[in-house]
């Protein structure tokens, strides 16, 4: 997970203990994603227990400090170096399983449920906007990575309004086409395993 | 309302006659106030550019209102009509519409000459305007030496030159990368911020989300996204 790789990185650039860890991740993600101190430790054990990090005795006798070892650093070259593996179609995304499911059922107003989702994706896509233009330039590197994840939460939404258009559109043409019509259930004896048509992991 | 700036009611068009008479707008309402920004959203032929030529005084709609800053349209002559375009009105069209034989600072300078302004005194604001989109240094450039995107900065430094108070951007950031895209949009804002308003017409929800408020068009009608269109008046859209 990429806590576990960010902590790893943050502590390439020196030894922490647990609660600095916390505030450095932080700072440096625009308090995107607040850590609970349960989470920080529990990462700090699997990191140790992996022989990634090591209690570190040269600081402070008042808190634990971490330091990061040989292989540590090796991972942190690694994570920085190859891409990250994005959910594959089979991930479960809930917008698209409803969809899915809707489609096949009958008595929805499926276009009125995507303008529903379209309404309430373009009030968040106002919403970061608007939080980032309150931001206005950026002035440091802190300012900076903050807005990149802003950016990254703002194309998430446009692409997802994008995807809810074109859907609409498809489906407009698909009832006018008399193929979205409702799936009855199937009564007929379902085989065991696998049908054959789910989409696989990738890597499977 | 005091802080209106634009308001248009019940504005239909139709272009041409008869059979091949084509409705571009039916019975639209909108009005834009001081220091607002509207997006207009909407599929290809859905209205947009009709909707802001009618707003601009470019075009007399078939039937319906336009007042801008108080001033109905309909009761104005042409020579009037043209003024209160040149004094308040800044256009960005979707082609740019510069002109080939003047330079990007002439281009710019050109409304402000228009309105009486001396060339010398013009190209101070001229100047400042073509900074802002950060092309000071392609000043003496004609527009066939600029890229696309250029042209497009030019023309958007063009409709915002001397504090015009009511801006119409026609895709403005339709050829420009996203981070140009962006400064253009911050750009935009900063002037309706400080008192303008605006119509940005635009396809990416990215750059509508700058906007205060979005109002989409579909076959030429505003349809409000609170009140989901039906699918039976959708599929009236559909060949069939
Ligand atoms: N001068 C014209 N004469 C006849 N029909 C026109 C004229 N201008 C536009 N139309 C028609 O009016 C409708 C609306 O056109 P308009 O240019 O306003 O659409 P738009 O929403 O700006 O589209 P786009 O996103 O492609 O720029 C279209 O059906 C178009 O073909
Ligand atoms: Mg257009």
């Amino acid at each position: 997970m990429s806590i576990r790789q960010s902590f790893l990185a943050i502590l390439d650039q020196g030894p922490c203990y647990g609660y600095q860890l916390r505030s450095e991740f932080e700072r440096r993600t625009g308090s995107t994603w607040p850590l609970n101190i349960g989470q920080i430790y529990s990462t700090l054990d699997r990191l140790e227990r992996d022989g990634l990090i090591t209690r570190d005795d040269s600081g402070d006798s008042e808190h634990i400090y971490y330091a990061i070892t040989t292989s540590g650093r090796a991972e942190v070259g690694a994570w920085l170096t190859s891409p990250v593996a994005r959910p594959t179609a089979a991930a479960r995304d809930e917008l698209a399983m409803k969809l899915a499911i809707a489609v096949t059922l009958p008595g929805v107003d499926i276009v009125r449920m995507i303008q529903t989702q379209r309404s309430a994706t373009l009030r968040t896509l106002q919403e970061l906007t608007r939080t980032k233009r309150a931001g206005g330039e950026a002035a440091s590197a802190e300012d900076l990575a903050w807005q990149l994840v802003a950016d990254s939460m703002i194309f998430q939404a446009e692409a997802e309004i994008r995807w809810l258009d074109h859907s609409e559109t498809r489906l407009v043409e698909a009832v006018a086409s008399g193929v979205a019509v409702p799936v009855p259930i199937d009564d007929t004896p379902v085989r065991r395993g696998r049908p054959a048509r789910v989409a696989t992991e990738a890597g499977e | 309302m005091g802080d209106e700036l634009l308001r248009l009611d019940g504005v239909s068009v139709q272009y041409g006659h008869g059979e091949t008479s084509v409705t571009a707008l039916t019975g639209v309402d909108l009005t834009v106030s001081r220091g607002e920004l509207v997006a207009v959203m909407g599929a290809s032929g859905s209205g947009k550019s009709t909707l802001l030529t009618v707003a601009g005084g470019l075009r007399t709609p078939t039937s319906g209102e336009v007042v801008v800053e108080g001033h109905y349209l309909s009761q104005l002559s042409a020579r009037q009509i043209a003024t209160l375009r040149r004094r308040s009105l800044g256009f960005v069209f979707q082609d740019f519409n510069l002109i080939p034989s003047l330079t990007a600072l002439e281009n710019v300078s050109l409304p402000l000459e228009l309105d009486g302004l001396p060339l010398r005194r013009a190209k101070r604001p001229a100047l400042d305007a073509l900074a802002v989109v950060g092309l000071a240094d392609r000043a003496d450039r004609y527009p066939s030496d600029l890229s696309g995107g250029q042209q497009q900065r030019i023309a958007i430094a063009r409709a915002v030159v001397g504090g015009r108070s009511l801006v119409l951007a026609d895709e403005p950031t339709g050829a420009l990368d996203s981070t140009t895209g962006e400064a253009v949009l911050r750009m935009l804002r900063s002037r309706v911020d400080a008192g303008a308003g605006g119509i940005l017409v635009t396809h990416d929800a990215r750059h509508a989300a700058w906007a205060d408020r979005i109002v989409f068009l579909r076959d030429g009608r505003i349809v409000d996204d609170a009140q989901p269109t039906p699918i039976t008046a959708l599929l009236d859209g559909v060949g069939r």
